[in-house]
């Protein structure tokens, strides 16, 4: 009777501390940052002498330029940061999936960009931009080429850039594994069958790989939502709220503007845009396994 | 249809050769199967005259034009793979039809097309569903349509019915059997499966090792096997081999080993008697041995039955001469009791003698 009692609390037993962790590290904030989204908030206050206000936070952001700017900025970074990243990324992948000499070298040094720390990178991409002793425009310069204001003038523009060099790779490697898994048998039917190499990618590499390409778009996509460091180094969110994005708005309104009531507001709405867009990728999960048992199903009908 | 020869050819992956020079002619209409055990180079001809190996050395033709430089699209072929190979995000109606739409033929040809063939393996109420919801069976007969609607003048299968269980293979056999005498093409298929070999080839050819061994009809290589490499791959249960050697004494030529001693007849004695060495390997097929009680010592085999395998109409009985193990097809209704020693009359015209160390028919 005891053993039993155990061996049913073993499992438990053993999630016990991540699921502690997850409490205090997690739940907790989490639950904090709710709660304080409802005050009026300065960081000097403890949250109990803090002034509880309702939805004025809320109501306050809803109506914000400031805010809708930042919003703006973030959707269109994200956009393009994945849809660009998907391009090249999957581009990338068709064409280094073949037997090359020295390919794996090549697929490595592919990936590279990916490893290094974000903090470096906004570092690494600021000096290259950088206006009179940046790479690009000494280099534009012995060619013969006017200056560019890098982070000026194209500032979200030179962001998005540093992004995609950082993380087409990810999408890189997961479209490979994915082309890579593809049957071989199928795609030597379609040769046999007439399709040039194009009509491959467009009849039967594609539309195979696509359950694997959606899920990487929309983990690109939560991620290009929560994107910081790199831009707060090299740009700080300016010229004017230029790059600011969501998640450097939400840090400074919490450290310049002392108003931890509304960056935690703000916090909430963009905690409920992805989850919005995880609860979408797991939809679409759960609809295509549905799918694979529904035709399983099927076919032991049948037999 | 075209003819289809190779010319010399060979197969090389880095250093290793694995075909040594493969040479081929393919007539018109012909049901060509090329046969061997795993690894003997069969699947390898296959796709390179498919065009998805290259050809390291020699030649293809294709009515006297080489093709080996050619893509696969270009040269007029179908095939069918062991797994099918079917596009799975595709229905059934859109597999069969893939060849004929990136070709632009007209979409009334290309409704008609799916059609019949759909019709002809009996796939009609199927064509909206996709690969995944299909049994093994059914998806065979998709990638069957899919290759019958090119309308190829050659068809290629890669051991097309290995994936299938027992009983279905049976039945798709004998539909691949009907079909190919409806569609009259030149049709090359592979496999490891000797019976399917022999009932469907109006030519085999047997290959191991990235040889071919010998080609010829069934009969041809069931009757007169080249090599005891051949004699014991057709054929099922497998012939048996006893080492023995040749005497010739009392005005007959015998051969004698381990438990045996028989004495050879006609043309069989003429052969033996001129050729150069002594040792040889006797091969008797299950078959042409016959339980008889009374038979000619010199005429048969007596063998101590251990182990009787009931079939149905047949029992195989495995069987001791001597040191080595010989099996029997019988009747199941013969009277044999296991721990018996028997004896065995041997069909004359089934005794097939090889050299021991070329292995190479007498």
């Amino acid at each position: 009777m005891r053993t039993a009692m155990a061996n049913r609390l073993t499992p438990y037993m053993f999630m016990a501390p991540a699921a502690i962790i997850m409490a205090i590290a997690l739940m907790y904030p989490l639950g904090y940052m709710v709660w304080g989204s409802f005050r009026e908030w300065n960081p000097s206050q403890n949250i109990g002498e803090a002034e509880f206000v309702g939805l004025k936070n809320y109501i306050f952001l809803w109506n914000d330029p400031n805010f809708h700017e930042s919003l703006g900025v973030t959707l269109r970074f994200a956009f393009f940061v994945v849809t660009i990243e998907m391009i090249i990324g999957v581009g990338l992948a068709l064409l280094l999936d073949r037997e090359i000499r020295g390919i794996s070298l090549l697929r490595t040094m592919f990936i590279l960009p990916m490893m290094i720390a974000p903090v470096v990178v906004g570092l690494m991409w600021r000096y290259m931009y950088h206006p009179t002793v940046g790479t690009f425009n000494r280099f534009l310069d012995s060619i013969g080429l006017p200056r560019v204001d890098w982070l000026g003038d194209y500032a979200l523009t030179s962001v998005i850039i540093a992004d995609i060099w950082q993380w087409t790779p990810f999408i890189f490697i997961l479209s490979l594994a994915a082309l890579q898994s593809l049957p071989r048998s199928a795609l030597e039917a379609a040769r046999i069958d007439g399709a040039t190499g194009w009509q491959q990618i467009i009849h039967i590499k594609l539309p195979l790989m696509m359950p694997v390409l959606i899920v990487t778009a929309l983990l690109r996509l939560i991620d290009a939502f929560k994107v910081l460091e790199v831009i707060l180094v090299m740009t700080e969110g300016g010229p004017g709220l230029s790059t600011e994005i969501l998640a450097l708005r939400i840090s400074r309104t919490a450290t310049e503007f002392r108003e931890l009531g509304v960056a935690a507001a703000m916090s909430n709405y963009l905690l409920i845009l992805l989850l919005l867009l995880t609860v979408g990728m797991f939809a679409f999960n759960r609809w295509q396994e549905a799918r694979a048992a529904r035709l399983n199903a099927l076919v032991e009908e049948e037999s | 249809m075209p003819t289809i020869r190779l010319d010399n050819l060979v197969k090389r992956y880095g250093n290793v050769e694995v075909l040594h020079g493969i040479e081929l002619e393919m007539a018109d209409n012909e049901f060509t199967v090329l046969v061997g055990p795993s690894g003997c180079g069969k699947s390898t001809t296959l796709r390179m005259i498919a065009g998805l190996e290259d050809v390291s050395d020699g030649e293809i033709y294709v009515d006297d034009k080489p093709v080996s430089h050619l893509e696969p699209k270009e040269r007029d072929l179908a095939m069918v793979f062991q797994d099918y190979a079917l596009y799975p995000h595709m229905n059934v109606a859109q597999n069969i039809s893939f060849a004929l739409r990136l070709a632009r033929r007209p979409k009334s040809e290309i409704n008609a097309k799916v059609k019949e063939v759909a019709d002809m393996v009996g796939l009609t109420e199927f064509l909206g569903r996709k690969p995944g919801a299909l049994s093994g069976g059914q998806r065979q007969r998709v990638a069957m349509a899919r290759a019958l609607a090119k309308d190829s003048g050659i068809f290629l299968f890669d051991e097309p019915l290995s994936n299938l269980d027992a009983k279905l293979r049976g039945q798709m056999r004998a539909e691949l059997a009907l079909m190919s005498q409806r569609v009259q093409k030149n049709m090359i298929y592979v496999t490891h499966d000797q019976i399917e070999a022999m009932t469907l080839a109006d030519r085999i050819v047997v290959m191991h090792g990235g040889y071919i061994q010998q080609q010829g009809t069934p009969e041809e290589l069931f009757k007169r096997p080249v090599n005891k490499f051949v004699a014991g791959f057709m054929g099922m249960p497998p012939m048996n081999f006893l080492d023995g050697q040749i005497q010739e004494r009392h005005g007959g030529v015998f051969v004698t080993g381990d438990g045996f001693d028989l004495r050879l007849e006609g043309d069989r004695a003429a052969t033996a008697k001129a050729h150069d060495s002594r040792d040889v390997t006797l091969g008797i097929r299950p078959s042409d041995l016959t339980y008889e009680d009374k038979a000619d010592p010199a005429q048969s085999l007596t063998l101590d039955v251990q182990v009787s395998e009931y079939v149905g109409a047949q029992s195989v009985l495995l069987c001791k001469c001597g040191s080595a193990q010989v099996m029997v097809e019988v009747n199941s209704e013969t009277p044999v009791a296991l721990g018996q020693t028997l004896t065995f009359a041997i069909n004359q015209r089934g005794v097939h003698l090889f050299d021991r160390k070329t292995e190479i028919a007498l």
